[in-house]
């Protein structure tokens, strides 16, 4: 049964793993047979290069946690106070009502556009970064967090009456795991849309992390260095997916039960 | 009289336009009765039971559980099982029965009562099962135990069977009356089966629609455990039938 089951996950990581195998081999090939200009795309062995002096250096694992640390913080603070909103929106009507047109007017703005305003208030350093993520996650957790919240079973709700629970129980054994699954995809979302937003910040200012990889690796026509940030982009975004949607099973057990 | 229902009228205002949906109900029921109602669908049973509960206020008429008014929903005095066991489906067996107990508790005597009640729905090792995991018939046994748990006055039952299998709706009507026999629960039974009226029934009240009334009350005088092979449950079949169905042809007409 085990054995079967390892086997099987083999196979699976076998599968998914066809295109990316091809596609480098195909890379490989072009560009030994000279078919692309190397100075535009360098091929796997050159990148692969790039990348094992970098990690020697030590400059590797400093843009990486550069990135990563932005993100934690922009994050943390996006998410949270995604979530005290979100929640106290979808409890309270009047929360709801006098944020409506604010969130009608300000959500439709990407957090990308917000960068030059940033910043010019809060200056080239970290707090600007920070902030454009911050903005970047807090939307998602929000709007799927008020989304939850509203769409408890009103026949729960009814159950918690008849039993006469109060209004800290109703939120803590009703409306907070009713909105869970919601709760859930709005932190996905974020987490997911604060590395986009990581790496576009830093494109834009930065002296460090993934991003400034990315332009660097521009400006000094180092198409190598480039690729390098763009490959390590696909793969942590693909890691922290894949640690998201592990917590996602344990957390919410109940719903890959129904 | 544990329960008095006096003069119920209720009216829901639709758009402007008013809907009377009960009219002039008037019971009295005796402690450790078990009352069937029976009424077409939309006849306004669950919302006789609603306002029963305190979950929905009467336009006129009052509602008294030993001899105190019903204003709002008290756990002590009435409990409601729905048709739907809306159990929390992140929740345990336990943990959704221990959500129905209102005291405050040592978390000892707790866990004893809790087992007390699934033992007495016979559901036995399924403590830390979640409501996915368990039959129909199962989980409408664990909303049970999460009502009787606090041992209310009269226990509210609408339609709780209704989505149950035949053999599975048998069984739990056995169920229902062991729950009694032990703890003389006084009930009030809302259901669309003739035969389970006649059989946990005292007496089996047939209500017309529009507005909802009580249009008959038949008393069911036969000893439990009853036979529904019997000739006598039979007659009583036949009038609780010949009382619904001549309710469907005025209807009818009233629709042509
Ligand atoms: N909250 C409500 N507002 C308006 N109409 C309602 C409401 N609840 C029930 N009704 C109406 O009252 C009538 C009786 O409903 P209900 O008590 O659920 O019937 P039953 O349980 O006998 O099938 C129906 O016509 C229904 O549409
Ligand atoms: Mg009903």
């Amino acid at each position: 049964m085990n054995i079967l089951k390892i086997k099987e996950k083999i196979i699976l990581i076998l599968i998914a793993a066809v295109i990316p195998i091809f596609a480098v081999a195909v890379w490989q090939v072009t560009s030994n047979e000279g078919l692309v200009n190397k100075s535009i795309l360098p091929g796997p062995d050159k990148i692969i290069e790039a990348f094992r002096k970098m990690i020697q250096k030590g400059t590797y694992k400093k843009h990486i946690l550069a990135s990563l640390g932005r993100v934690l913080k922009g994050f943390l603070i996006g998410s949270s106070a995604g979530l005290i909103i979100g929640i106290s929106a979808g409890l309270f009507k009047r929360v709801n009502q006098v944020l409506a047109a604010v969130i009608g007017m300000l959500r439709p703005v990407p957090p990308i556009a917000c960068i030059p305003f940033l910043i010019l208030w809060l200056g080239i350093d970290e707090e600007s970064k920070v902030a454009v993520i911050v903005i970047g996650s807090f939307w998602p957790v929000l709007l799927n967090t008020m989304h939850g919240i509203k769409s408890t079973e009103p026949k729960f709700l009814e159950v918690a009456r008849v039993f006469e629970k109060n209004k800290l129980k109703i939120l803590l054994k009703i409306i907070i795991p009713s909105a869970a699954p919601a709760i859930f995809t709005g932190l996905r979302l974020g987490i997911s849309s604060a590395w986009t937003c990581v790496v576009t910040a830093e494109m834009i200012a930065s002296s460090m992390g993934v991003g400034y990889l990315i332009s660097y690796g521009r400006e000094l026509a180092q198409p190598d260095t480039l690729f390098v940030g763009i490959i390590s982009i696909g793969i942590i975004g693909l890691v922290i997916d894949s640690i998201v949607l592990k917590l996602q099973k344990v957390l919410l057990y109940w719903v890959a039960l129904e | 009289m544990i329960l008095q229902l006096k003069n119920i009228k209720r009216v829901f205002s639709i758009n402007q336009s008013k809907l009377e949906v009960l009219r002039d109900i008037s019971l009295d029921v005796k402690t450790g009765e078990i009352i069937s109602i029976v009424g077409a669908s939309g006849c306004g049973k669950s919302t006789l039971l609603k306002i029963i509960s305190g979950l929905d206020t009467a336009t006129a008429g009052e509602v008294y559980v030993d001899n105190k008014k019903i204003v709002k929903p008290s756990q002590k005095e009435v409990g409601i099982i729905f048709q739907e066991p809306r159990l929390f489906p992140w929740s345990t067996v336990e943990k959704n029965i221990e959500f129905g107990i209102s005291a405050k508790l040592p978390k000892i005597k707790k866990k004893r009562i809790i087992e007390e009640h699934i033992n007495l729905v016979g559901l036995n090792g399924f403590e830390k099962a979640l409501p996915s995991q368990l039959s129909g018939g199962m989980q409408q046994r664990v909303s049970i135990a999460r009502t009787l748990i606090n041992r209310p006055k009269v226990l509210l039952l609408d339609e709780p069977f209704g989505a149950l299998d035949a053999f599975t709706r048998i069984n739990m009507q056995q169920e229902v009356l062991k729950i009694w026999q032990f703890e003389k629960t006084t009930m009030i039974l809302v259901t669309h089966d003739i035969d389970e009226a006649i059989y946990l029934g005292d007496r089996v009240v047939v209500m017309s629609s529009k507005p909802g009334v009580i249009k008959k009350i038949i008393p069911v005088e036969l000893p439990r455990p009853r036979d529904r092979t019997d000739g006598d449950f039979a007659y009583l079949r036949k009038k609780v039938y010949s009382e619904f169905f001549e309710n469907q042809k005025v209807s009818s007409e009233y629709y042509i």
